[in-house]
């Protein structure tokens, strides 16, 4: 009995966005009957797993009490990089292709690891230099140009619309890594580690973590999922350009944070984080559906993400409130 | 428990603090500072300028070209007080196009202009004000997330008013704010000269400017000396939102017209302009002429840039690498200044 109390109040959070993501479909399915369709959850579903890639990395930054606001800027280099060497060589192998843009971003991902964990810079300074040096290295490699549809082989975008078992190959690969990542953060020593560096740093590295290493791994994890959803974007697109991904950063860590992961570090869990991914994904796909103007969603966005940080504070005050009022008693 | 560690982690600079303001004054130290070494770094720019065009030295260039580059400049000096109170604030690029958006759709719905000025103005630090707020309502809240949100949701509201449209037609007398000059001197340069020395005065001269310095140093000791911290943390707040609000009202003065996607990337610029002049970002040190040599260095390098007809990406790489180097620089000199005193 206790034991069920206790599983029920943790994961009050995640069943009452549970209960709001039902809600506001059962809504919009009112509004617009297209939106249940299989073809339509099928589209949402594609459309977002970039998205959840992406809030993965985050949220082991977000973890580390870091952020990352590179990764739009990763996002388009390694995406415009892998295509123009799609365009010299078409007859490479998509996977080559993957392994390309992941080690970009890793390396970018490295630096900022060693800026943030080895220098003490700020993660938001660290990060918002090196999202303008890497957007500008995006516009020098390319020359400005565009690299379109026509340049690129049809095995380099058969990576975003091919299928595996009948399923898109993007939503199969946001799965795999949600796989890994949850795996990786509950049980394995190092995942673990993140969270106790990212809850306590002191008491972390009083106990002989090493918390820099753990940091810089964080970022080096975040630059490589950027560098492969980069490869995804550009072969999902089929086009590269310069400004490719501009402010995504943002929308990543609102799903991060709209899935319970705190910009405080040291919480958040994946089970969250997929749900927090869900609602955004359906607050971009519903809206066009029930016809709201374009130049409303980033207000709509920026309230959302304000009001569930809000109502997180809130939440927590009423909680320790209660905590402390029975202690009283 | 965040809190308490914060103000650990601020008393490293504290301590220098301590050793130089003990140290008496000699002529070797008053040299080995960081803002002679940006003053050579200036010479340097202004140097490679002259020779790459001909024509860059003349006094043309020292008057009149800064008022192509000093609209954002305005912003410079409040982000300096919100960055030594060891926050930062990301949101001020959108409060410009905000304010810039609201001043022209008043405008052209049959406001006068003085009015519509007022009103940029208004909105502005009603923006800045709603991020002091929410930070003074919401303590649990990193100004990370604050800014960030207030950051979509200001350009939002933009969107929202004008869509992809570009708004204008304003009166003449408007574009001699940023264009007209006065004695030969741009409007725009008088007007960052006057504001440079009121935050100067602010900052160097006011128990206010003390005030900030010391909430960057350990915010809980002022609270408990009877500062109120909650007050101090929204008129420096307020203050970024007022001066988004004039650079809203100076760019669009020199563009003509206004859209909702102006002033991209210039928090990026600012941040790196307040970094480069010296102010730690961990909080309470910081200086006035170095956000103002920054200003300089970083716009005569851009305009240098365009005499050497380098691309825009080419400047924004320049920018990101030189804010990641000072910040890098800086913290390098404390360690070091740290060593010394030990000695």
């Amino acid at each position: 009995m206790v034991k069920g109390k206790i599983l029920f109040t943790e994961n009050l959070r995640e069943l009452g966005l549970l209960i709001f993501i039902i809600l506001l479909g059962l809504l919009i399915q009112l509004r617009n009957p297209a939106f249940l369709s299989l073809s339509n959850i099928t589209s949402l579903l594609t459309n977002t797993s970039i998205l959840g890639i992406l809030a993965v990395g985050m949220m082991l930054v977000l973890i580390t009490r870091g952020i990352d606001l590179s990764i739009g800027a990763i996002i388009a280099f390694s995406g415009m990089v892998s295509a123009l060497t799609v365009a010299r060589f078409p007859e490479m192998p998509p996977l080559l292709c993957l392994a390309e843009g992941m080690a970009i971003g890793t390396i970018i991902g490295m630096l900022n690891g060693i800026l943030v964990a080895r220098f003490n810079v700020l993660p938001i300074i660290a990060t918002l230099g090196m999202m303008n040096i890497v957007r500008g290295m995006t516009y020098v490699v390319s020359g400005g140009k565009w690299v379109s549809s026509y340049q690129m082989s049809t095995g380099f975008k058969a990576i975003a619309t091919g299928k595996i078992f009948g399923i898109n190959s993007l939503i199969v690969t946001a799965v795999f890594v949600f796989v890994i990542a949850g795996y990786f953060v509950n049980h394995t020593r190092t995942g673990r580690q993140i969270y106790a560096v990212g809850s306590n740093p002191e008491a972390a590295e009083v106990s002989g973590l090493p918390k820099r290493t753990l940091v810089f791994l964080a970022y080096a994890i975040m630059g490589g999922l950027a560098g492969l959803a980069g490869v995804l974007w550009v072969a999902k697109f089929a086009s590269a350009q310069g400004d490719t991904a501009a402010g995504y950063e943002l929308q990543v860590i609102a799903t991060c944070i709209l899935g319970g992961v705190s910009i405080a570090g040291g919480v958040g869990k994946l089970s969250g984080l997929i749900l927090g991914t869900i609602l955004f994904g359906l607050l971009n796909n519903a809206l066009p559906l029930i016809n709201v103007s374009p130049f409303w969603q980033m207000g709509i966005q920026g309230i959302t993400i304000m009001a569930a940080v809000i109502a997180n504070v809130m939440v927590k005050r009423n909680t320790d409130r209660l905590a402390l009022r029975r202690r009283l008693i | 428990m965040s809190e308490i560690v914060e103000n650990r982690m601020n008393t490293k600079p504290n301590e220098d603090l301590k050793i130089r303001i003990d140290r008496p004054w000699s002529w070797k130290r008053f040299f080995f500072q960081w803002e002679w070494l940006l003053v050579i770094v200036l010479l340097l720019v202004i140097l490679i300028n002259s020779l790459l065009s001909p024509y860059f030295l003349s006094l043309n260039t020292f008057i009149s070209t800064p008022a192509t580059f000093l609209d954002k400049a305005f912003i410079v000096f409040p982000m300096m007080f919100v960055i030594m109170l060891g926050r930062i604030d990301i949101s001020v690029a959108s409060t410009v196009a905000v304010s810039a958006v609201i001043m022209a759709v008043s405008y052209n719905m049959g406001l006068p202009m003085p009015l519509a000025i007022l009103l940029c103005l208004i909105t502005g630090s009603l923006g800045g004000a709603i991020n002091g707020l929410l930070m003074v309502k919401f303590k649990e809240l990193s100004f990370v997330i604050i800014t960030l949100s207030t950051m979509i949701i200001y350009r939002g509201i933009a969107y929202i008013l004008l869509g992809d449209q570009a708004s204008g037609g304003f009166p003449k007398w408007f574009s001699f704010l940023g264009w007209g000059s006065i004695l030969g001197v741009p409007f725009i340069v008088i007007c960052f000269i006057i504001t440079a020395v009121i935050f100067g005065l602010l900052l160097h001269k006011t128990s206010f400017g003390r005030i900030v310095s010391g909430m960057g140093f350990n915010k809980m000791t002022c609270e408990y000396s009877g500062i109120k911290v909650n007050r101090v943390t929204m008129i420096v707040f307020t203050l970024a939102g007022l001066m988004s609000g004039v650079t809203a009202v100076f760019l669009t003065s020199r563009m003509g017209s206004t859209r909702p996607n102006v002033a991209m990337g210039y928090e990026l610029e600012v941040i790196a302009m307040v970094a480069l002049g010296g102010v730690s970002t961990s909080g309470g040190v910081g200086r006035i002429a170095g956000p103002i040599l920054a200003v300089y260095i970083i716009g005569y390098l851009s305009y240098g840039m365009g005499l050497a007809n380098l691309q825009a990406p080419v400047v924004l790489v320049v920018i990101g690498l030189l804010l990641i180097f000072s910040v890098l620089a800086i913290r390098i000199r404390f360690s070091v200044s740290r060593k010394n005193s030990a000695v």
